[in-house]
């Protein structure tokens, strides 16, 4: 019997700043929020800046290299979407311009993880044509 | 100071607690509602204060149901499974302020039944979206990451490797829980004892995390009722005073990766205000109720708490000191692990067994003194300190 796949979730932003940062990822670029007042780089995106109060920001462009900050290797699926994956690495990169974000690791095996391996963010066209920001190990063409 | 010996907890109720129920959320919190004011030797109409769980209910509609005629205060405390333990210092706080005499907490759900739903059964009530859905649904949801066992992963295995933690040390806690739950009629893994091999060779669900560091799913409610304290003394039970209670935050509380110190969670906020309000040090305790999702988060409380240094888990943990018999019996009704996932008002409940004598084969020989956590929407926290 077949059964068609179950589409994997894509970000269903209602808050505009949410928005906008899924939006700039089409475009191939990672952008992050970056105060205009401090300086500070800042993800989860925010209205005001923590650290200086301002409410003055822009999307600047991240390198998007970093480090390996925590994961975890999903054995169970939780969604349907992700069950022909499994196992598979759930990470969180802290970048060199010092946030951190989720994402998913591609071209490692599970085995290499360990704390601060380098790694880059790199978009990766699914299906449906979305670009979705994944991990790779540095050097990685 | 402040509310601490202001008020008590003076009834407690429980239904069930089942993998599958015919009755609804609604239905469930008035039943454990109804037991918890009949056990506090109130009726209805003298509750006049309502703390309802974020989701499922709210106060009108449980006040309507009961025959709450006056209700003088209701609030609703937004921090996922911590919420009921917190409810606990909000209703001592209404009492200390004169809003309230008799505050009822109630919590029910349908933890199972809502994930396996069934043709021609009732679709269980819809969760409303909060702030930390947006979190999820945006930036987790696309890499796979849709429950509490991925996200609480990420704390663990920072920690794990960190602290090189073995896999025994959060062993203990899921045998602890599951030995206590041999002991309580309404544990569902009572008759099920779990060894240190099964619990090593049990299947991965998110890693670090194996089957039996997964709490349960559970269809059922619990309710307690917190008195004025002159009104409690009056009242059929001893009373169970709250003599410390905090809640806490990590920052920032809606993202988990973002926060400067990972291991910062509500409950390191939390703890030193409700231990300075109590006037007691965290070994002055007879027994510790820690909220119990997941066994990594007990670690990461009982270290928060100032029970061991970051990386003594294990030596803290190995010897059978959090066994019933032990220094600090851990989780006597078997916990969330072991016992049923009511979001903690279980614990609490536990707690007032245990504070009057009433805990049967687990109860704590001259327990005094009781702690009480909760732990939910990505590591917010809250404790309770009780006294008899």
């Amino acid at each position: 019997m077949d059964i068609a796949p179950v589409p994997r979730p894509r970000p269903q932003p209602e808050e505009p700043l949410n928005q906008q940062f899924w939006e700039l990822c089409q475009t191939g670029w990672l952008h992050i929020q970056r105060c205009t007042g401090c300086g500070g780089w800042r993800h989860l995106p925010r209205y005001q800046c923590a650290h200086c109060g301002s409410m003055q920001w822009e999307w600047a462009i991240s390198t998007g290299k970093g480090s390996l900050f925590s994961w975890t290797i999903v054995h169970q699926p939780m969604h349907p979407g992700f069950a022909s994956e499994t196992p598979y690495a759930a990470v969180v990169i802290e970048l060199e311009e010092g946030v951190r974000m989720v994402s998913m690791l591609r071209g490692l095996p599970l085995d290499a993880l360990r704390l601060g391996l380098p790694l880059e963010l790199g978009f990766e066209r699914q299906e449906d044509g979305f670009l979705l920001p994944v991990c790779r190990p540095v050097d990685t063409p | 100071m402040g509310l601490s010996e202001r008020a008590a907890i003076v009834g407690i109720g429980e239904t069930e607690y089942v993998k599958g129920s015919s009755r609804t959320e609604i239905e469930l919190m008035l039943d454990a509602a109804n037991r918890a004011i009949a056990d506090a030797g109130l009726k209805p109409s003298q509750i006049d204060g309502v703390i309802p769980p974020p989701i499922y209910t709210h106060a009108e509609e449980l006040a309507a149901n009961l025959g709450i005629p006056d209700l003088r205060f209701a609030a609703t405390v937004n921090m996922g499974g911590a919420s009921p333990t917190a409810a606990v210092g909000h209703a001592a706080s209404a009492i200390a302020a004169g809003l309230a005499r008799h505050v009822l907490i109630p919590l029910g759900w349908k933890g199972y039944t809502a994930l396996r739903p069934k043709p021609g059964q009732p679709p269980g009530r819809p969760v409303g979206l909060n702030v930390l859905m947006a979190t999820m649904r945006d930036f987790y949801l696309p890499y796979g990451v849709t429950a509490p066992v991925q996200m609480y992963a990420w704390l663990a295995t920072r920690h794990q490797q960190l602290y090189a933690t073995p896999p025994e040390a959060t062993g203990h806690i899921a045998l602890a829980a599951r030995k206590h739950a041999q002991f309580n009629e309404r544990a569902l893994m009572r008759g099920r004892p779990l060894d240190m091999d099964e619990y090593l060779s049990a299947r991965w669900i998110a890693e670090p995390f194996r089957l039996f560091d997964c709490c349960l799913e559970t269809d059922g409610a619990a309710a307690v009722v917190v008195s004025r304290i002159d009104e409690a003394r009056d009242l059929p039970h001893r009373p169970v005073v709250i003599q410390g209670a905090a809640e806490g935050h990590p920052y920032p509380a809606d993202d988990i990766p973002s926060r400067p110190d990972l291991f910062r969670i509500g409950l390191s906020f939390a703890a030193p205000h409700a231990f300075a309000m109590a006037g007691i040090r965290p070994e002055d305790v007879d027994f510790l109720q820690v909220y119990d999702c997941f066994t990594y988060v007990v670690l990461l409380q009982l270290e928060a708490m100032g029970y061991f240094e970051p990386g003594g888990a294990y030596d803290w943990l190995k010897d059978g000191q959090i066994e019933m018999g032990g220094r600090y019996p851990l989780n006597t009704h078997g916990g969330l692990l072991s016992q049923a996932h009511v979001w903690g008002l279980n614990h609490v409940c536990e707690a007032v067994r245990q504070l009057r004598g009433d805990a049967g084969e687990v109860q704590v020989p001259g327990a005094e003194l009781g702690l009480v956590t909760g732990w939910g929407d990505l590591g917010d926290g809250s404790i309770l300190i009780l006294r008899r």
